[in-house]
């Protein structure tokens, strides 16, 4: 046995790497996600009956089936080591920021598995008059990385109680709205003819702020969230 | 490195119902504290406190290292657990879960090393199998195994022989007696309260 570098981040790895061989184990989450994702769009395919949906439409049933088929999976991550009893001991193996870094990584992976099925299906089934796709693809971006920083700390959160999937739900959807206005309106100013990046500044603006301080706070509060 | 456990009135009581309370202990490097009492007397909660998994509702767990005073999740680093509380990860291999542990414990452990520690409590040809395709009697083995993963000072065990058969009861009282640093279990067992050179009676 040897003592390896105990930075956190090699860590945060190690737990990432464990919730992925779990996860094509089981398949606990991303079957949830990835069903939720294709009723929703046949749903919506087919509530619209073809008709050509305005800009605003096409942005807002985007991030509305890209938010509602996250919910479905990544409070598993948390919810999971709960029911499962494995929480005790990752607590007293792993530091609490290892663990909501290796959480963070895992929800990412499973969002953006989760949005390369969905965006093409979307544009395939409803219609995404993509104009400016590097804005779009920042803002998917930014969009999914502040999803992920505020349902895996909520997924932590509601991971002990008992109406675990009400409160998720609950608790992340006044978290995400302003995200969720941002990311929205972002993606309408990348479908409109001849956007430029520029007349997007605001929303990225906004985006990458709500990212960064959803992570800080996440790290600080976590904490005491895991512990106590 | 000296180490000693000190428990100083320590109380638990939950909203309309008082578990235990005036839990005084020091345990001294090599000595054994059982702890005993009827089901519900709080035994699983004072190794809990213990961990810094909860809270005392008055007095405190301290570990102390070389005269450094550690309580709470400090204790952690420390500390190794058999427990029914204590469940591994049934998805993954007995290996995969050492190997998963001893990372983020900050350890590094070759194959070899890691089967030898499997040998130790004869699970030698089970490493690569999956937990869930394990008894509970080797669930239980192999939660000693991960216990004794970071050469713990202080080991808790709680209900240490559960699930186990006769050969597996013979491997815990070897792991008893041969531990080095400070031994806490919780147990209604006659025969495991002998190894205590001191005795907490809760729920009295």
């Amino acid at each position: 046995m040897e003592i390896k570098s105990s930075g956190s981040a090699s860590k945060a790895f190690a737990v990432f790497l464990k919730d992925l061989k779990s996860e094509l184990r089981t398949r606990y989450a991303i079957n949830a996600i990835l069903m939720f994702a294709l009723v929703t769009v046949f749903a919506i395919s087919w509530a619209i009956g073809g008709a050509g949906l305005s800009e605003i439409l096409q942005a807002s049933l985007l991030w509305v089936v890209i938010y509602f088929s996250s919910l479905s999976g990544l409070s598993q991550s948390f919810v999971k080591e709960e029911e499962s009893k494995t929480a005790l001991a990752l607590r007293l193996y792993c530091p609490a920021s290892a663990v909501l870094g290796g959480k963070m990584i895992f929800n990412l992976i499973l969002l953006s598995v989760l949005n390369l099925l969905t965006i093409p299906l979307f544009g395939i089934f409803i219609g995404l008059d993509i104009h400016n796709f590097p804005l779009f693809i920042i803002i998917i971006i930014l969009g999914s990385l502040g999803i992920v920083a505020t349902t895996t700390l909520a997924a932590a959160i509601i991971s002990k109680a008992s109406i675990k999937g009400a409160l998720f739900a609950v608790l992340s959807f006044p978290l995400i709205l302003p995200l969720m206005m941002m990311a929205i309106s972002g993606t309408k100013k990348a479908l409109i003819p001849e956007s430029v990046i520029s007349l997007a500044r605001m929303e990225i603006q906004v985006l990458v702020s709500y990212v960064v301080v959803m992570t800080v706070l996440g790290f600080i509060l976590f904490d005491s969230i895991w512990n106590d | 490195m000296k180490i000693s456990l000190i428990i100083r009135g320590l109380a638990k009581s939950y909203p309309g119902r008082l578990v235990f309370k005036d839990i005084n202990a020091t345990v001294e490097d090599g000595k054994v504290l059982a702890v005993t009492g009827p089901n519900g007397s709080g035994k699983t909660t004072l190794l809990r406190i213990i961990c810094g998994f909860i809270r005392p509702s008055r007095g405190n767990a301290i570990l102390a290292m070389n005269g450094k005073e550690l309580r709470g999740i400090e204790i952690r680093p420390y500390i190794g657990l058999v427990s029914p509380d204590l469940v591994l990860y049934d998805e993954l291999t007995a290996l995969e879960n050492l190997y998963f542990f001893g990372d983020i414990a900050g350890l590094r452990f070759g194959k070899t090393d890691l089967e030898n520690r499997l040998a130790l409590v004869g699970l030698e040809k089970r490493g690569n199998d999956i937990v869930s395709s394990y008894s509970s009697g080797m669930k239980q083995r192999l939660k000693y195994c991960l216990a004794l993963l970071r050469n713990p000072g202080l080991l808790l065990l709680d209900e240490p022989t559960s699930n186990l058969d006769d050969q597996g009861k013979a491997l815990a009282a070897e792991i008893i007696k041969s531990h080095e640093g400070i031994l806490v279990i919780a147990t209604n067992e006659k025969s495991e309260l002998d190894y205590g050179d001191q005795i907490i009676r809760l729920g009295k």
